[in-house]
């Protein structure tokens, strides 16, 4: 599913230049469930923007699906974003002003799906998530978890390929990040590709491979037993 | 452009972002208000002005006399310059190509004028035909002086409005004979004074009015106005040489010192036209200046909100562009959003601008203001104008926030 071939990437930092990721190669299979680990500054953010081509590697090869992604115009790599993948951050990143169903409804309205259609979809991923009696509230209506089992639905609306997830329990206390993993491990079990950016070692367990990240490199790329969140609590 | 989901889309985002919304709209709507009204007002002084100044022609020279103060080749001050129909017919040659319309005058203040048994005292004024277009006198009923009335000493009338309401009430006065000092005249015509304030008038012939009064020859007063050029400095410039020009020629033919001020006197209403018109001019300027004061405001508060908007959705940019928007479709939403907020209040703020006007308008009873209106086109490019800057205010920001990159404007807490 993700093929990566000696990636590299560097920022100019004011006069220096700032490798951040040295030569990276890994693939990731259908139906995998990746943490990539490390410590703040380790490159695993940088890893993941590329990854979700909303930014450029400098030199290395990046198959997703199949499709290279290399040089991409704003339109294709806005059709590849919506379709192929999507995401889960820390901060949930709902919009304010829109319902927890328009907010899912959203990137279906970026794939030109008409209204009904997209509120009977949206209807269907909020229910999966278990928010379908919350549909109407606004993201300040929700608690920390259900704005992030919102912006989880949201992800899925797409179908897409590819779920990327940037620190998804970073804001969440230890019960409510145990029910988003739940969830997340359920989403895999049906099938669907998860790639979690975490530095919580609990959180990391309960995925199936975890790639840890030391500048720039990686330094450790092995299969755990997955810890299902139903035992650990 | 029209896509309805977009403008489903916009709606919603309206809709739920009231304050905001409705905060922009004052702005623009209020600064078009403002600017409709100002310039409402200044086109109705300059209406109402004009109109004041209408009652007489405003390119008329008046020459009058009176005595002497200094003393001039062997002549003692205190002597009366008389004015003679020989004098008028010589300036009249002389300048007979400057001049538009011209008339000498001979006239009687508190002279008794009887109709039955009704009597009042009038100025009346030997006049000529042409010194209907001097005073701006309108014909209601009947007809002014002409030229044969001139040429046979006819002894004819034509009375102001007033007279004719004081002498004749309801009665048709045309044809009717009335009695100035105690000689029949004819009744021929009613004028009215478009600035009312000079029917209390009764005109009669010239060479009538020289034999009536027993004036031989003797003139009052000469009145010319001056041809104008479609350059109106030009002509103030050409009038002014002209008055000063018949001023001296008097004052040569009569023996007056040039500088005595009192025996001959000319004033010129045109140079105080020109005065009257910077005025208006500098009154209009002053409008517009604080009317475009008030656009800019309007401009730069725009501009800011939109800014802060912006601002305010970097994130939501952010998320609409990991969820698959193209940045064109970002930023096509911002900007049709706020052409659809700005031109919506813009054309709220015009009518509610031009309906006030409207309204109150005609209700305005002073002389200084007359009938305040809005050029609508003026009004309408201001609209343009405004929305065209809020646009180009929310385009730069939106532009630069769909260059962020997604992860940098959701990362930023």
């Amino acid at each position: 599913m993700i093929q990566i071939k000696d990636l590299h990437k560097s920022y100019q930092v004011g006069a220096n230049k700032l490798h951040v990721l040295k030569g990276l190669n890994f693939n990731v299979e259908e139906g995998e469930l990746v943490s990539i680990m490390g410590s703040s500054g380790s490159g695993k953010s940088t890893l993941l923007n590329i990854l979700g081509m909303l930014d450029e590697a400098d030199s290395g090869e990046y198959i997703l699906d199949g499709f290279p992604i290399k040089k991409l115009n704003e339109k294709v790599a806005a059709k590849y974003r919506n379709e192929f993948l999507g995401f889960v951050f820390q901060s949930f990143n709902l919009i304010n002003y829109k319902s927890a169903l328009d907010n899912v409804a959203l990137p279906l309205y970026y794939q030109g799906i008409k209204r009904k259609e997209r509120i009977e979809k949206a209807e269907y991923y909020l229910e999966k998530v278990g928010l379908i009696e919350w549909a109407e509230h606004l993201p300040s209506e929700l608690s920390g978890g259900q704005k992030q089992r919102v912006a989880i639905a949201r992800a899925l609306a797409s179908n897409p390929k590819v779920l990327l997830a940037d620190e998804p329990t970073g804001a969440l206390d230890s019960t409510t990040s145990y029910e988003v993993m739940e969830l997340l491990q359920g989403i895999n079990d049906e099938g669907k590709t998860i790639l979690v950016v975490t530095h919580e070692h609990d959180i990391a367990n309960m995925t199936k491979r975890i790639v840890n990240l030391k500048d720039g490199v990686i330094v450790s790329d092995e299969i755990v037993n997955q810890k299902r969140v139903l035992q650990s609590v | 452009m029209f896509d309805i989901e977009r403008w489903q889309e916009i709606f919603d985002t309206l809709k739920k972002n009231k304050l905001r919304t409705f905060l922009t709209g004052l702005s623009v709507a209020s600064g078009i208000f403002i600017l409709v009204i100002l310039l409402g007002f200044s086109k109705g002084i300059e209406n109402g002005v004009k109109s004041e100044f209408q009652r007489d022609a405003t390119n008329c020279i008046t020459i009058w006399t009176g005595v002497t103060s200094k003393e001039y080749k062997g002549n003692n001050p205190g002597r009366y310059i008389q004015l003679k129909n020989d004098d008028y017919n010589l300036i009249s040659q002389k300048y007979s190509d400057y001049i538009e319309y011209k008339a000498p005058l001979y006239q009687r203040w508190g002279s008794t004028v009887t109709y039955k048994n009704e009597t009042g005292n009038y100025n009346v004024r030997g006049a000529v035909p042409d010194y209907q277009f001097i005073e701006n006198a309108d014909i209601s009923n009947g007809r002014f002086l002409n030229q044969s009335d001139i040429d046979e000493f006819k002894k004819v009338v034509v009375i102001g409005n007033n007279v004719r309401k004081d002498l004749f009430k309801d009665e048709d006065p045309i044809d009717k004979n009335v009695l100035i000092f105690g000689i029949n005249f004819k009744v021929v015509g009613v004028f009215y004074d478009p600035g009312g304030w000079e029917e209390n008038i009764a005109y009669i012939p010239i060479t009538t009015a020289q034999r009536v009064f027993n004036a031989g020859d003797n003139l009052r007063n000469m009145l010319f106005t001056i041809k104008m050029s479609d350059n109106f400095s030009e002509s103030v410039i050409l009038s002014n040489n002209i008055a000063r020009g018949i001023e001296s020629d008097l004052k040569l033919m009569h023996s007056v010192a040039p500088d005595d001020t009192s025996a001959v006197r000319v004033n010129n209403t045109l140079e105080e036209a020109a005065k009257i018109y910077a005025l208006i001019d500098t009154i209009a300027a002053v409008f517009w200046f604080v009317g475009i004061g008030t656009i800019i405001a309007g401009i730069v508060g725009v501009g800011n909100i939109m800014l802060i908007i912006v601002k305010e959705r970097t994130k939501e940019i952010g998320v609409r562009k990991a969820l698959g928007a193209l940045p064109s479709s970002i930023i096509g939403m911002i900007l049709q959003e706020a052409i659809f907020v700005t031109m919506f209040a813009g054309l709220f703020g015009l009518i509610a601008g031009l309906g006030l006007l409207e309204l109150i308008g005609p209700q305005i009873q002073n002389d200084y203001l007359k009938y305040p209106q809005v050029n609508f086109n003026v009004a309408l490019t201001t609209v343009f104008l405004l929305v065209f800057a809020g646009s180009l205010a929310g385009f730069i920001p939106a532009f630069r926030a769909v260059k962020i990159k997604p992860i940098d404007a959701l990362r930023d807490e």
